[in-house]
């Protein structure tokens, strides 16, 4: 596969960012210091570029239908202006993506799959368009996303945002979208920014073409600078979503996954009217429950569970499930993990074993999330 | 671009070794950036026996983990317990105060010059 760059692949080179290969492309890792960037996005504010996920516009008179038949959620009762997270199945109810969709309007919807995924996801939902009035647009190559999360991100993006709008962020609710003006030199940038993102922290994700892509990233990092604001990579980024307990497609979530087991039963409208892609399969596995579930572990000691890692029962004597992510929790010091495990284990305070490369370390089934936010 | 000491010789797998009685034992600047924000080390004890090419220990970080070879044989002399208790020392200063162990070495694995390994590892000399 040719390596894919974003954008914004200077402006991180000229940053000291080193680079990971992620879905096929070339992305900041980390610039500095990961636990750093993680530290810093939780106290203040970090700038994330997310260019790699994917955009595709669905719009026509059929879009809401359309996607209700073409996803398992039921997208046509989203409001003008807000935002849903869904997933795309096959018929065998097996997730090819977890995504957001935005509805821009009546008939317009904006649906952002995960990188490796967009080119998948947007040939399935031309696929499924067959018979509806929409068109299927994937503008993934010419769009790019920049993402400030942090407990300064509104201050942040006011500095840049015409007083007469402010408002169009001060009100806007988590998972809603609006265009707002970004004042950038002599220029105003209207751009549809979300209040969404994938940190545990309040943040916006702002959608912008990738000409002015560059431009939106300096001012946004001009105007963090007082304010604790520095640019953020994907290291941090799965450090901050696993603390946050979100799963990671690829990870937590595959093409062998049942949405029960990962406990995204309640995103699956069963309820919605008409048939959608899965349907069937996805009643049969709700009714026969899962084997295994996604819980949360809180490790004991000092090392971590990673991906893959065999969980074992508290005697060391069976294999009861497989870690899907895993990691020293930089924010509460002790080591969390992912991980599926057999229904009999999956109650909050049982102990569990994790094999870590021959040394079982005793672990702990947790509430998710593991952390979160103390709202204001 | 990491940085490779000149007055040390390095193992395959980046660990350092000093020339001083014990020998000193690190892991280089370039496996530190590798392997980003070191958060626990885990050393042999003193008075255990390693030997070259063998594992004695790992590295863990927020991202990953990686084995810790001895690049020499012999008797564990001296554990450095501050870079236990603060494993950022060998992200700040692999070279010097993230040292990890000193050993009575009796025999060497293979080891490379400071110049064999920055060119292998894409170091700066």
């Amino acid at each position: 596969m040719t390596e894919k760059y974003t954008a914004l692949y200077e402006a991180h080179k000229r940053l000291g960012a080193s680079f990971t290969d992620f879905g096929g492309w070339q992305m900041p890792l980390k610039y500095s210091s990961e636990l750093a960037e993680h530290k810093a996005v939780r106290s203040a504010a970090g700038l994330f570029d997310l260019s790699h996920m994917g955009e595709v516009e669905v719009s026509g008179p059929d879009a809401g239908a359309f996607l209700d038949y073409a996803l398992v959620g039921k997208l046509s009762a989203v409001k003008t202006g807000r935002a849903k997270y869904s997933l795309i199945t096959n018929n065998d109810g097996g997730i090819i993506d977890d995504l957001i969709s935005y509805r821009l309007a009546e008939d317009s919807y904006l649906v952002v799959p995960n990188a490796g995924n967009a080119d998948t996801v947007a040939a399935e939902l031309s696929t499924r368009a067959e018979g509806f009035d929409v068109t299927v647009t994937n503008v993934s190559a010419e769009t790019s996303l920049v993402a400030v999360q942090g407990p300064a991100a509104e201050a942040i993006l006011l500095e840049l945002v015409p007083a007469e709008q402010a408002e169009a962020v001060t009100g806007m609710k988590y998972y809603a979208a609006a265009t707002v003006g970004i004042r950038a030199g002599e220029r105003t940038l209207d751009l549809l920014v979300a209040r969404t993102g994938y940190t545990g922290e309040d943040g916006f994700e702002i959608y912008v073409p990738n000409d002015d892509a560059g431009t939106l990233w300096s001012v946004l990092l001009a105007a963090g600078e007082g304010r604790g604001l520095i640019p953020a990579g994907l290291a941090c980024r799965d450090s901050l979503r696993l603390e946050a307990g979100m799963p990671l497609y690829g990870n937590e979530l595959t093409l062998d996954t049942d949405p029960y087991a990962a406990g995204l039963g309640p995103v699956v409208a069963l309820s919605k009217e008409g048939n959608f892609v899965g349907r069937s399969a996805l009643e049969a596995r709700k009714a026969a429950g899962p084997a295994r579930r996604l819980v949360g572990l809180k490790g004991s000691g000092r090392r971590s569970a990673r991906s893959s890692y065999p969980v074992l029962s508290s005697d060391g004597e069976t294999v009861i499930g497989e870690v899907t992510s895993g990691a020293p929790s930089p924010t509460l010091g002790f080591p969390v993990a992912l991980a599926y495990v057999d229904e009999a284990y999956t109650e909050p305070g049982t102990t569990l074993s994790v094999d870590l490369r021959g040394k079982p370390e005793s672990f702990t089934v947790v509430e998710l999330p593991f952390y979160k936010r103390s709202k204001q | 671009m990491s940085k490779v000491n000149a007055g040390l010789r390095y193992s395959a797998e980046h660990e350092w070794v000093d020339s001083s009685s014990p020998v000193r034992v690190g892991i280089s600047a370039v496996a530190a950036d590798a392997l980003g924000d070191v958060v626990y080390v885990d050393l042999p004890a003193v008075g255990d026996t390693v030997t070259a090419g063998e594992t004695c220990g790992e590295v863990e970080s927020t991202k990953s983990v990686s084995d810790l070879y001895a690049p020499v044989s012999g008797e564990i002399v001296e554990i450095n317990q501050e870079a236990i208790d603060n494993p950022a020392l060998l992200n700040e200063d692999p070279y010097g105060a993230g040292w990890l162990f000193t050993v009575n070495a009796t025999a060497e694995g293979a080891l490379l010059s400071a110049e064999e390994y920055a060119e292998k590892n894409g170091g700066d000399l």
